[in-house]
C-alpha cells in the first residue's frame, strides 16, 4: 500500500564552514506513518541530514518540504531524539519530558498531566522525580523519547537512539518502539549503525555513500510484522534478504 | 587540614594561630603586634560606638551599590561576549588585562577625575568586582552544552527562552564562582578605595587608628573586615553547593 510523502528532501548539498563537504545532491521522499532509516559509514553525513530535516542547520543548497511546506527552521510537527539524550541536568524527569510543552507556554498542570502519560508509556512511571544523573543510559534515552512524544509531533527524528544501551535493552526498546509507533501512526526517521536494527525496524532503508554522503541505495524490506513475534520476524526470508542486501552494498565502503 | 592523620576542623587551626599571636603579643616582640586578647577587647569597645556604625553604614552602602552594578553589568555583558563573537573579541582582551591588573593603581586617577567622595569608592568596588564576573560568565556560557541549545531550539524555544531556560542555567556554576570571587574583591575595593580617600567609612577609621597608633583597634577592624568578606563568600559558596549536584553530573 503506497503511503503519502510527508517529508521531501530536495537536492540537498551541505558544506560545513571550513570546507567539509558532508552531503551532495541528496533527494528523497519519506512516506507518512512509516519508519525510514539512514544507514551508512561513519562520517557520511547521517546526523547532518537528520539535523537539516529538523531545521537545526540550514543546508548550503536545496530544500526540505514537510507536509507541503518549505522548512526554514524547527517546527512543532517535528520532534528530535538526541543521541546524547540532551536532558537538562537540573530538571527532573517530569520537567524534562514536559520541557517542549513548557517552551510552548502550556500551564504546569496541563503539561505535567501530558508528560506523566508519556512517562508511563516508556516505562518510567516511578522515576518522575529522578534527575538524569540518577538514571541509566537506557532510561535517559526513554526520557528523551517521552519528551519527543509529549509534543505530539507527527514526525519523530532519532539519531542513533539505541547506541548507548546493551543488546537486551536494545531489543526490548526496539519492540516497544515498534508497538508505540504503530499505534500512534507516527512517521519515524532514524539513524543507526546496525544493519540488523535497520532491517528489523524499517519500512525503508536509505543507504548513504561515504563522505560526501549521496544516496547509494534505497531498500524496502517488506516484512510482514502483523501478529508475529520478534524471533519469527528475525527468521523471515524478507528480513534475512534485506540484511544480506545491505551488507553487500556497505561492504564496499569499509 | 590534617594533623597526625586526623582531620581537624578549620576552627581549631584558627585557635592555634590565635594562641601563637597571643604569645608573640605578650612577648612584646613588636609594637605593631598587640596580644590577641587585647585586640578582641578593643573590638568589643569599638563596635558599639557611633563612629563605627556610621563608618560601617557608609562602607556597606558603597559596597552594595558597587557590587550591584558589577552584577548587573557583569552577567549580561559576559553572556553577550560569549554569544556575540565580535564583542567577545573586542572586549575579551581588555577583560583579561583588567582581571589581573592592579586596579588600586587606578583609584588615584578616579579621585582626580571624579573627586574625593563616595562615588569614587563605588566605582572602585565596581572595577574590583566586575572583571572576574565577566570572565567567568563568559566561560560558563561558552562551555554551555551545545546539544542542550540544539534541543531547546528543536522544541521551539524562543530566543529569550534559550537564555532563561538553558544558557544561564548551564553557566550557573561558573557564574556563581565568579560572584564568589568578586565579593572578596569587592570588599578589597571598599577598603582600598576608602583608605586612599582616607576621609570615608572604614578607610577613615583605619587611617585614624594607624595615625594614633591604636594597634588593638586597628587589628580588630582588620579582623571584622575579614570576617565580613569570609561570611559573604561562604554564603555564595552555599548557593554554589546547591547547584553542584548538577554541575558535577554534566
Ligand atoms: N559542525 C560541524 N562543522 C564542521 N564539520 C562537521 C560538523 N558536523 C559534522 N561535520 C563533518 O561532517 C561530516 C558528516 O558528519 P555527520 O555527523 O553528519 O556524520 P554521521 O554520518 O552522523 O557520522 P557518525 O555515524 O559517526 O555519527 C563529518 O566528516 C564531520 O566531520
Ligand atoms: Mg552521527
Amino acid at each position: 500500500m503506497p503511503a503519502e510523502t510527508i517529508v521531501e528532501v530536495k537536492e540537498i548539498d551541505m558544506t560545513y564552514e571550513g570546507g567539509v563537504e558532508a552531503l551532495a545532491g541528496v533527494s528523497l521522499a519519506l512516506p507518512e506513518g512509516r519508519i525510514s532509516t539512514f544507514l551508512g559509514p561513519s562520517g557520511c553525513g547521517k546526523t547532518t541530514l537528520l539535523k537539516i530535516i529538523a531545521g537545526l542547520i540550514p543546508p548550503t543548497h536545496g530544500e526540505i518540504w514537510v507536509k507541503g511546506k518549505k522548512v526554514d527552521g524547527p517546527g512543532p510537527e517535528r520532534a528530535f531524539v538526541f543521541q546524547d539524550f540532551a536532558l537538562l541536568p537540573w530538571a527532573n524527569v517530569l520537567r524534562n519530558v514536559a520541557f517542549g510543552l513548557e517552551l510552548r507556554g502550556l500551564p504546569a498542570q496541563e503539561r505535567h498531566a501530558i508528560a506523566r502519560k508519556h512517562i508511563a508509556e516508556v516505562g518510567l512511571k516511578s522515576f518522575e522525580a529522578s534527575y538524569p544523573h540518577q538514571l541509566s543510559g537506557g532510561m535517559r534515552q526513554r526520557v528523551g523519547l517521552a519528551r519527543a512524544l509529549s509534543v505530539d509531533a507527527d514526525i519523530i527524528l532519532m539519531d542513533e537512539p539505541f547506541s548507548s544501551v546493551d543488546e537486551q535493552t536494545r531489543r526490548k526498546f526496539q519492540e516497544e518502539l515498534l508497538d508505540l509507533l504503530r499505534h500512534k501512526h507516527k512517521t519515524v526517521i532514524f539513524v543507526t549503525h546496525s544493519i540488523e536494527e535497520a532491517a528489523y525496524l524499517s519500512d525503508q532503508i536509505i543507504l548513504l555513500s561515504p563522505r560526501p554522503g549521496t544516496i547509494s541505495n534505497i531498500i524496502r524490506p517488506n516484512i510482514d510484522r502483523e501478529g508475529r513475534n520478534p524471533d519469527e520476524i528475525r527468521r523471515d526470508k524478507n528480513y534475512l534478504d534485506a540484511v544480506d542486501e545491505i551488507w553487500e552494498i556497505l561492504k564496499h565502503y569499509v | 587540614m590534617t594533623l597526625l592523620g586526623r582531620r581537624i576542623p578549620i576552627f581549631f587551626s584558627l585557635v592555634v594561630w590565635f594562641i601563637v599571636w597571643e604569645i608573640i603579643g605578650r612577648a612584646k616582640l613588636s609594637t605593631i603586634v598587640p596580644p590577641f586578647s587585647s585586640v578582641v577587647i578593643a573590638g568589643f569597645t569599638i563596635v558599639p560606638t557611633e563612629k563605627f556604625s556610621k563608618a560601617v553604614m557608609i562602607s556597606l552602602r558603597s559596597f552594595a551599590v558597587g557590587m550591584a552594578f558589577a552584577l548587573l553589568v557583569g552577567i549580561p555583558l559576559g553572556v553577550l561576549m560569549a554569544r556575540v563573537a565580535s564583542l567577545g573579541k573586542v572586549l575579551g582582551m581588555w577583560v583579561n588585562i583588567f582581571v589581573s591588573a592592579p586596579i588600586s593603581a587606578l583609584v588615584p586617577i578616579l579621585m582626580a577625575v571624579i573627586g574625593i567622595g563616595e562615588s569614587t569608592v563605588v566605582i572602585t568596588v565596581f572595577l574590583f568586582a566586575v572583571f572576574v564576573i565577566l570572565l567567568d560568565t563568559q566561560v560558563g556560557i561558552k562551555q554551555a552544552d551545545r546539544s542542550l541549545v540544539e534541543m531547546a531550539r528543536c522544541f521551539g524555544a524562543r530566543r529569550y527562552q534559550l537564555y532563561t531556560k538553558v544558557l544561564i542555567l548551564c553557566a550557573l556554576p561558573e557564574i556563581l564562582a565568579g560572584v564568589r570571587l568578586s565579593v572578596i574583591r569587592g570588599v578589597k575595593g571598599v577598603v582600598i578605595g576608602q583608605l586612599l580617600i582616607a576621609i570615608l567609612g572604614v578607610g577613615e577609621l583605619f587611617e585614624l587608628y594607624s595615625q594614633h597608633f591604636l594597634m588593638e583597634e586597628f587589628w580588630a577592624l582588620v579582623i571584622i573586615v575579614f570576617m565580613f568578606a569570609f561570611a559573604l563568600s561562604e554564603a555564595v559558596a552555599l548557593l554554589e553547593r546547591r547547584v553542584e549536584y548538577y554541575a558535577s553530573s554534566r
